[in-house]
């Protein structure tokens, strides 16, 4: 332990402590801007500069630590006066249209700006803000006239990614962040479309491309029927903004707010993550039942920035991703041929929407092959969690004051199985008490594969599956998926069955979640599904009532050949840039 | 009224000159990977501010031709602006008035033309081709890439043992490299921005003589593959060491009778102690690769043998034959070669030079080594004789101005043209061509005859150090392709194209080049051989480091090495440069600025602890 002083208080803290994390135990705090927790450490901004007594020279906080003795002033003169100086300097060459940008109300940038009292009028530097230059119908959009270079994409693309689709480009006054070299264009990389950078952006330099406009066009095409789709994770999240608590946040509040937009269907993902148990579920007990002619592991491909990332750098796994769709695209393929037959409509008068917590939704939607149902698109369009926020603020509705409405039927009920598919292994679990089902006719203990839950980026387990010993694995960011498939291709280990996430935490750290600037909400959201999923009546995917009647009625089993129709898909339909 | 008056500098212009000679330290502290577009436009900047403005093409060219180049880097030009930059560039180098037209003009075609690519990768793609990602100077500009500011932290906590093994790290010759490494780290240390350049070398001798005994580090579990090394220098001597680290089983052969390599048939004992090379290699063994000496290639073995016993070969054979003038009456007796010369002082078999007058072709520093070792060796005169100026010698100017001070006589501007025999055969004299300094080529003067005469220079011996070359042909016999200049056709990664298993690296493969570029080779070598044989056994010191230190940076001078004095040391071999103090090692120590830590190494291209 070593003794220090910080603005006058006298504490104790740990040897090699930040000044930055000793400040915060003294309960003093030092404004930061580029810093990350354990991602983003460098001192880029020079903005949590303090003064340290016995130098001339000020010290970043984020990244110095402590010793014995030293006496520290976070907000002296000089320290004040150096600060804002930094944050006048990134204020010149930043875009502060703030009233209009995607951000405003929520960007460190303007934040630090309030605490520090800048305004406009007083800042003695010349404006020169750069020219945005970006493609803006690809999901990822990145606005050069707002980056800061905090250089938080970068890392969070190199290190928790392992993508290095943004880079450090140019030298001097031109330095700037911008697409590797090695892929020249965004649309051109092997970007997977996790969107963490995004999340990880202080202010407005990255979005994703807003769709919001196509949703209201379609709810105003009388012809048009509009049938939206709530993903799991979503439930857990989108009220952050409001202020709301995900026990008042509910699907059911979601389901009025999209219902006084004018959607005509509101249904659940969860409905279809069952669904993509069952077909998923038992293409794994087929493939267990022929092993010895098999290749393992079987992964899944419900992620669809996963998907992209597999075909862009580990095309020899392409073959072993599961041929089921994913959650987003069977409910497509539903609405468009099931569904319209219950409503007795021409599918392609029905326009389907989702609401994701992803970017890469975006992309999936967009693929040519995923048509199966009437030939048309199977999802319409799909929007991030935050552009339905924005679309609740468009409409001008009091997120507060929302009462519930049930979800529409028979798409909108699903299990306590589908519901966990948020976070990361869920969708493991969710599997495995199926599988369990499947191969044994009966059920198990619901929380008999809880053992897979958890935030390690690189899980494995083993589970006795009627004489079988099953080894699975979970890999949740694309950093530790690579390990893991570095590990596969060297035959340094070996797996049934693996569930990838490409985003931190999964679905409910997704990269189209509200953006909460210097933290990852991944445990908490993850929490609250589990929470939900415990005090679910129905548990179990294949329990599901419309699952059941889904296959009674229409789809007759899993992996009929309806079912492979509507529910699975060919992964070489489509190519990444690059891939051969 | 006075008519006349002294001109006295003002306080600004006192001040402007202390600014050039900041921007002269800066500019030597610049590190490569720098746009060079955007250095060309800061430059033709500066050549703006110094424009009298009396003439059009420099008042108003030169910032014409800085607008061309910033629409470049803004991704604003097309391949018109490259042929109007180069012709705004001509029209005012053949139109200025004076050079500070003409030569900033001048700077600006050199760019366009020497780097052609760059400006017109900025016009292709509308930003920078390069990455250029900074690093950290000193660790990036160590061919073995040893951490420097990583165990001069260390030393500056007086924990000299972990400082050293730090070292041991990327580099098994901490103790040869603190005597006689030619320290490119020091050369763009970012401490010149303030002051100096750190005296890394001088910290490592001193960390090394305050380390104790020599710890052998872990060794792998053995992995039962055998490799061998040809030629037990540092090249070949590093790559044993690391490779018995990784746990294989390595010999290594030596045509001489001793291990060192250059170390010890090169550099003479007074700037490299026998004892402290012996006390190295001693070490070095202790990992426990076996050594077979007086064993030749090409002779007593051969490559293919070698392969057909071991599972990799890494040839590290040096450059250690002479090179020949090529003048009348180099066959005379007492015309010898520094290598000869170098080899029998290595050996401990000390020629007799007392009373004899002396003559050094050749102005590198191996001439220089040869002179001063001649001195020492009782010579009544020495001269060098060298045929252009002694500012163009390739030797380090400390070490000109050590021999000068060591009594040698240095003639420059002189060109050896035949040597003179007696009628026994035996030198007379070496005949030599006055020189004049001519036009500069390829950054050099050249040196034109004067019209002068001859000059007669009457000695007893000729000592010829104007290069080294490779004994490739042997290994050209085996199969082994070789370049032109004798050296081994080798990859980056040391493998040679064609022959599996087999590697090389050193000054076989770069020409006659540096201790610690051997040592690298040696490294690399190492980690490419243990991939190739399957493996992929880390080499790590992730020791504790200290706490990073905060300085103001004072300005504050560098501590340089101080040597005994010339009468003292040209009596014998005995160790020439004096160590630091403690007190000297804690202050130079204390004004590293940590480009490990502060910087952009804080972001990326940070502390490396394995590799």
């Amino acid at each position: 332990m070593v003794n220090i002083t910080i603005d006058n208080k006298q504490v104790q803290v740990p040897e090699n402590t930040t000044i930055l994390r000793a400040a915060a135990m003294a309960g003093v705090k030092i404004p930061t801007l580029c810093y990350w927790e354990g991602l983003n450490e460098i001192g880029a901004c020079r903005v949590c500069v303090v003064e340290v007594e016995g130098y001339d020279t000020l010290f970043t906080a984020c990244n110095n630590t402590v010793e014995e003795g030293m006496v520290i002033r976070t907000n002296s003169k000089k320290a004040r006066k150096a600060r804002r100086t930094n944050v006048e300097l990134i204020l010149s060459q930043h875009n502060s249209n703030c009233a209009s940008c995607v951000r405003s109300r929520n960007c460190a940038l303007q934040t630090i700006s309030n605490e520090l009292n800048i305004q406009d009028q007083d800042i003695p530097f010349d404006k020169e803000v750069p020219l945005p230059k970006f493609n803006k119908d690809f999901p990822l959009i990145r606005d050069d006239s707002k980056c800061i270079k905090c250089m938080r994409c970068v890392q969070v693309c190199d290190n928790i990614e392992n993508t290095h689709v943004w880079d450090v480009i140019n030298t001097g006054s031109r330095t700037t962040v911008g697409v590797n070299s090695k892929y020249g264009r965004i649309e051109d990389s092997g970007c997977a479309l996790c969107g963490q950078c995004i999340k990880h952006c202080p202010v407005g330099a990255l979005r994703e491309r807003d769709d919001t406009d196509r949703l209201l066009e379609a709810i105003d095409d009388p012809e048009k029927i509009v049938v939206m789709q709530i993903a799991p994770s979503i439930r857990t999240a989108w009220g952050e903004p409001f202020g709301l608590k995900p026990e008042f946040a509910t699907v059911e509040r979601l389901c009025t707010a999209f219902k006084a937009m004018g959607i005509d269907y509101v249904f659940d993902t969860n409905f279809t993550a069952d669904l993509t148990i069952m077909e998923e579920g038992s293409e794994f007990v087929e493939k267990l039942k022929n092993a010895e002619n098999e290749k393992f592991p079987l992964f899944t491909s419900c992620c669809p920035a996963w998907v992209r990332h597999a075909k862009a750098f580990y095309p020899d796994f392409v073959d072993q991703l599961s041929t089921a769709k994913s959650p987003q695209g069977m409910f497509g393929a539903v609405a468009k041929s099931y569904y319209a037959d219950i409503l007795k409509v021409d599918p392609s008068k029905i326009f389907c929407v989702s609401v994701m917590p992803c970017l890469a939704k975006k992309h999936e939607c967009d693929i040519p092959n995923l048509n199966d149902a009437c030939g048309d698109q199977d999802v319409d369009l799909a929007l991030t969690n935050r552009e339905v926020d924005r679309l609740i603020e468009m409409t001008h509705l009091i997120p507060q004051e929302l009462e519930e409405t049930e979800l529409d039927q028979p798409l909108g009920i699903g299990s306590g199985g589908g519901n966990i598919f948020g976070a990361t292994g869920g969708v493991m679990e969710a599997a495995l008490r199926s599988a369990y089902f499947l191969v044994t006719g009966e059920n198990c203990d619901p929380d008999a594969f809880k053992e897979v839950r958890g935030q390690g980026d690189w899980r494995e387990y083993e589970f006795e599956l009627a004489g079988t010993t099953l080894k699975i694995a979970v890999a949740h960011t694309l950093a530790a998926t690579d390990r893991l498939l570095d590990a596969l291709r060297k035959g340094e280990v070996q797996y049934h069955f693996v569930e990838v996430m490409a985003c931190p935490g999964g679905c409910v750290n997704g990269g189209g979640q509200p953006i909460v600037d210097g933290f990852s909400r991944q445990i908490e959201r993850a929490d609250w599904l589990y929470t939900q999923d415990k005090n679910m009546q129905l548990r179990f995917c294949h329990e599901n009532p419309s699952i059941v009647n889904i296959y009674k009625d229409y789809l007759t089993a899993p992996l009929s050949e309806k079912s492979h129709h509507l529910l699975h898909t060919d992964h070489h339909g489509w190519k990444m840039p690059g891939e051969e | 009224m006075s008519r006349l008056s002294i001109t006295t500098k003002n306080q600004a212009q006192m001040t402007v000159e202390t600014l050039y000679k900041d921007l002269e330290r800066r500019i030597d502290a610049s590190q490569p990977g720098l746009c060079p577009v955007d250095l060309a436009a800061s430059f033709v900047h500066m050549c703006h501010a110094q424009s009298c403005g009396k003439c059009t093409p420099c008042r108003i060219g030169l910032g014409q031709l800085e607008n061309l180049i910033n629409k470049v880097l803004d991704g604003e030009a097309d391949e018109a602006t490259l042929k109007v930059i180069e012709e705004t560039a001509e029209g005012i180098f053949f139109t200025a008035d004076c050079a500070i037209g003409s030569e900033a003009a001048r700077m600006v075609l050199k760019g366009i033309r020497g780097f052609r690519e760059e400006y017109e990768s900025h016009v292709r793609d509308g930003r920078c081709g390069g990455s250029h990602h900074q690093a950290i100077p000193c660790v990036s500009l160590c061919p073995a890439h040893v951490d420097v500011p990583g165990y001069i932290s260390l030393i500056h906590e007086g924990r000299y043992e972990d400082a050293v093994n730090l070292i041991r790290k990327d580099n098994p010759f901490p103790a040869a490299c603190g005597m006689i490494c030619e320290h490119p780290c020091e050369a763009d240390c970012r401490r010149n921005m303030v002051d100096d350049a750190i005296n890394i070398r001088g910290l490592k001798r001193y960390a090394v003589e305050h380390e104790g005994d020599i710890k052998t580090p872990a060794i792998a579990e053995s992995t039962g593959k055998k490799v061998a090394v040809v030629g037990g220098g540092p090249g070949g001597l590093s790559a044993a060491y690391y490779l018995s680290i990784m746990g294989h089983d390595v010999t290594v052969y030596e045509q001489r009778k001793q291990l060192g390599g250059m170390l010890r048939y090169g550099i003479p004992s007074y700037r490299l102690p026998r004892e402290i090379l012996d006390r190295e290699i001693e070490g070095l063994k202790q990992t426990g690769f076996k050594t077979v000496t007086d064993t030749e290639i090409g002779k007593d073995i051969t490559i293919a043998d070698l392969r057909k016993e071991n599972d990799a070969v890494f040839v590290s054979i040096g450059a250690h034959i002479d090179k020949k003038i090529g003048i009348e009456g180099e066959d005379a007796e007492g015309v010898t070669s520094a290598v000869d010369m170098l080899r029998a002082i290595g050996d401990d078999e000390l020629p007799d030079y007392n009373g004899l007058d002396v003559v050094v072709v050749g102005g590198g520093n191996v001439a220089m080594d040869v002179a001063r070792s001649a001195v020492r060796l009782g010579a009544k005169s020495v001269k060098v004789i060298y045929r252009r100026r002694k500012q163009d010698m390739t030797a380090l100017d400390e070490e000109v101005e050590g021999a000068i001070a060591d009594t040698v006589d240095i003639v420059d501007l002189h060109a050896p043209v035949r040597i003179e025999k007696d009628a026994q055969g035996k030198v007379k004299s070496l005949i030599a061509q006055p020189q004049m300094v001519g036009a500069i080529s390829n950054g050099r003067p050249a040196p034109v005859n004067a019209s002068a005469s001859e000059v007669e220079f009457k000695c007893d011996l000729v000592i010829v150090a104007i290069g080294q070359g490779i004994d490739s042909n042997k290994l050209e016999r085996e199969g082994i392709k070789v370049e032109r200049g004798g050296r081994i056709s080798a990859l980056d990664t040391s493998d040679i194209e064609g022959l599996d298993g087999v590697f090389a690296g050193g000054d076989c493969v770069t020409g006659p080049a540096t201790v610690i570029k051997a040592i690298a080779g040696g490294k690399v070598a190492a980690a490419n051989i243990d991939e190739y044989l399957g493996f992929n056994h880390e080499i790590v010191n992730d020791i504790d480091m200290p706490r990073v230190r905060f300085s103001d940076h004072e300005p504050c001078g560098r501590v340089n090495m101080r040597e005994l004095s010339p009468d003292e040391r040209i009596k014998s071999f005995i160790l020439m440069e004096e160590g630091m103090t403690d007190e000297e090692a804690c202050q130079e120590s204390g004004r590293c600025l940590h480009c490990d830590h502060f910087g952009y190494a804080a972001f990326r291209n940070g502390r490396r602890t394995k590799w």
